[in-house]
């Protein structure tokens, strides 16, 4: 049974509630000082992440979290009700794909990765969607930061079959950290 | 904690400082402040983030469409950062390759120079 269950509205204002809540509570699991910046991204990614996908598919769906004190890891479940796989980029392990491969930016690059130049940057004149804040930045970035950040992921679908779920788990217990694989 | 944004100029730039948030929820304001900017001509700025607290993905795109507005009139976007929790993302994603990134005001203006 979790720890503690949060369910909000698909609100984009209800991002920096769960990321407060689920602060405090990896704080009083006593995951190391370390990680708590980490969980906090983390978590905000998820949630951003599902908020978005409800709002495309199911509006009137709640996102539901899941902080799960275990005695040697903290787990952090994220849930939608959207398409599943929404907003999920694979990667070539069958896990997610790293910040930087999804990017693509390589460091003396004539070319400019095609997510550079797509139009939601727009022209210096170009009309902005006011809910379009992704600068063509491709979507999938902020599970793939997640990537970067956890000891654990998993997505997988809804329990019903409707939605995705993201599971991240940090280990607590640092001396039964596995070793972490060689990107 | 919620954002903050002031700015000044110095010479021929427009220097941001960023203080708290910048999340899903926030980053909107950072965005319509650079887009601001650069309709009013502005086209050199430095974006000051050493008071931000917390730095998401939705704040990474608004930094890159700001970058990708000022090139559109030869302009540049430099960036002041000396947080490891904010630095880190920049490796993770790989956008230290497209943002000049300074320790200090001073630094991202004389690089200018």
């Amino acid at each position: 049974m979790p720890t503690v269950e949060l369910r909000f509205a698909a609100l984009n204002g209800h991002v920096r509630t769960a990321r407060m809540i689920a602060t405090a509570v990896s704080r009083r699991a006593g995951v190391p000082a370390g990680a708590a910046d980490e969980i906090k991204l983390a978590v905000t990614e998820a949630c951003a992440r599902a908020v978005r996908v409800n709002r495309r598919h199911a509006p009137q769906s709640p996102v539901l979290v899941a902080l799960i004190d275990a005695p040697e890891s903290f787990t952090i479940t994220v849930a939608d009700r959207g398409r599943t796989g929404d907003e999920v980029a694979p990667g070539p392990d069958g896990g997610l794909v790293t910040a930087s491969a999804l990017l693509d930016l390589e460091p003396e690059s004539v070319v400019d990765p095609p997510w550079w130049s797509q139009p939601a940057a727009g022209g210096p004149d170009a009309q902005d969607d006011p809910d379009e804040d992704t600068a063509g930045l491709p979507s999938g970035l902020g599970l793939a930061l997640i990537e970067g950040l956890v000891d654990e992921v998993e997505i997988s679908r809804g329990p019903d079959g409707v939605g995705t779920v993201v599971a991240m788990t940090w280990h607590t217990d640092l001396s039964a950290v596995p070793p972490k694989p060689v990107r | 904690m919620d954002l903050s944004l002031t700015t000044r100029q110095e010479g021929n730039h427009t220097v941001v400082v960023v203080g708290g948030e910048i999340d899903v929820y926030t980053a909107p304001k950072l965005r319509e402040q650079l887009i601001d900017l650069v309709s009013g001509g502005s086209y050199h700025l430095v974006v000051d983030m050493e008071g931000v607290e917390f730095l998401d993905s939705t704040g990474l795109g608004v930094l890159v469409g700001g970058l990708k507005r000022v090139r559109a009139h030869e302009g540049s976007l430099r960036l002041v950062c000396t947080q490891e929790r904010i630095l880190k993302i920049f490796r993770i994603t790989g956008l230290t390759k497209v943002f000049p990134i300074h320790s200090s005001v001073e630094e991202a203006l004389a690089a200018h120079e």
